[in-house]
């Protein structure tokens, strides 16, 4: 399993917007380089990213072969209501992880 | 022609002097309180980068040496943990006194070397390799438990001859482009090279992830990076060169906040 590190405050008012940091380790090889040897190094990247909140998706982006080893992604929502976020990425020869983050909102 | 001839004539006791006074500034130190992290050079978002724990890369390789420092290696059957216990004390400013003098050997270890013996002779484990994933994620691991410790290089009169081997090689000039490291990081530092700010290479953060490698990396890759750029011939891993260079380096940055896992582009 790919280590991720997920960053969601822990507490937020109704209403808040709120900042999501994402960092997950994947090496993101772009399919474009060659081993000493001349040979092709096969494409291994991340293609998919989405998050949901209680079960609805709030966010999703692809990924192509341009983007640097263990993507970073952040991005805003607006605390809605208490409950869990959960974090998906999916690529290359059936990589596929799962993260989730509590959330209270008062 | 002829005028251009007698011209270089005229420049040639300025270069001899110049370069004189290379081979003489070469040696001087950097003053202590001139002193400066390659930290202060970086741009605001690497800085952000650096600071914030969910979004430092290096950090996941912490994480792999977390779950490593638990994990039962070798013949012998024993973590890391089942002799030095809680990491968070008992590894406190541990990686901010390497290169130490290892006793068997007669020689200054870095803290990778240190790991391998505890692996070979506590662990009846296999070494790790220099630059492998595990290796780097212990020594990262490791590392965070010095982290705003000042690096203290220990008071131990046997490292000396090593540490002024490392002085003299730091000095020393070498490669195809003739070059000392002094004459880059003590002579030139805070000035551009390519549109990059030479740092005073102070070995505040090390392991560290570099963007350029897109990985994290120990101190002797990055020694092996400035060797090729040198058009120098590199050591091999390990190489007591190396490790003599560390010595002195720490030295030089002793007193420094260490940084581990520093991010620089």
């Amino acid at each position: 399993m790919a280590r991720a590190l997920i960053n969601v405050p822990a507490k937020a008012r109704k209403g808040d917007v709120i900042e999501i940091k994402t960092l997950i380790s994947h090496v993101m090889e772009s399919g474009f380089r060659r081993t000493q040897t001349g040979e092709a190094i096969p494409r291994d990247i991340v293609t998919l990213f989405t998050c949901s909140y209680n079960g609805e998706e709030i966010f999703a982006a692809q990924l192509y072969p341009a983007i640097s080893a263990n993507p970073f992604v952040t991005f805003h929502t607006v605390a809605t209501e208490s409950g869990t976020f959960e974090f998906k990425w999916t690529g290359d020869n059936g990589f596929a992880a799962t993260e989730t983050a509590k959330i209270v909102v008062e | 022609m002829t005028s251009g001839w007698a011209r270089l004539r005229r420049l040639a006791p300025a270069a001899a002097v110049l370069a004189a006074m290379a081979i003489v500034t070469a040696s001087a130190e950097i003053p202590l309180n001139e002193r400066r992290s390659g930290y202060a050079d970086l741009g605001r978002e690497t800085k952000a980068m650096q600071d914030d724990d969910t979004a430092n890369p290096g950090m996941l390789a912490v994480l792999d040496g977390e779950t490593l420092w638990s994990a039962k290696a070798g013949s012998a059957g024993r973590s890391c943990a089942d002799c030095h216990g809680d990491a968070r004390a008992s590894m406190k400013g541990v990686s901010a006194r390497y290169p130490a003098f290892d006793a068997a050997s007669g020689r200054p270890v870095n803290i990778e070397q240190r790991i391998n013996l505890c692996r070979e002779e506590r662990q009846q484990a296999k070494p790790l390799a220099y630059e492998s994933r595990d290796m780097l994620a212990l020594s990262a691991f490791v590392g965070l438990q010095s982290r705003g410790q000042p690096i203290a290089p220990p008071d131990d009169a046997r490292l000396e001859p090593f540490r002024d081997a490392g002085r003299e090689t730091y000095n020393r000039r070498q490669g195809q482009l003739n070059l000392a490291c002094g004459h880059c990081h003590d002579d030139n530092r805070g000035q551009r090279l390519a549109g990059i700010v030479i740092p005073q290479a102070h070995p505040t953060g090390y392991p560290l992830y570099r963007l350029e490698w897109q990985s994290v990396g120990s101190l002797q890759r990055r020694l092996r990076n400035c060797l090729i750029g040198m058009r120098a011939e590199h050591y091999a891993y390990g190489a007591p060169e190396y490790v003599e260079l560390e010595t002195y380096l720490m030295w030089r940055a002793r007193g420094m906040p260490m940084e581990t896992p520093a991010v620089r582009p």
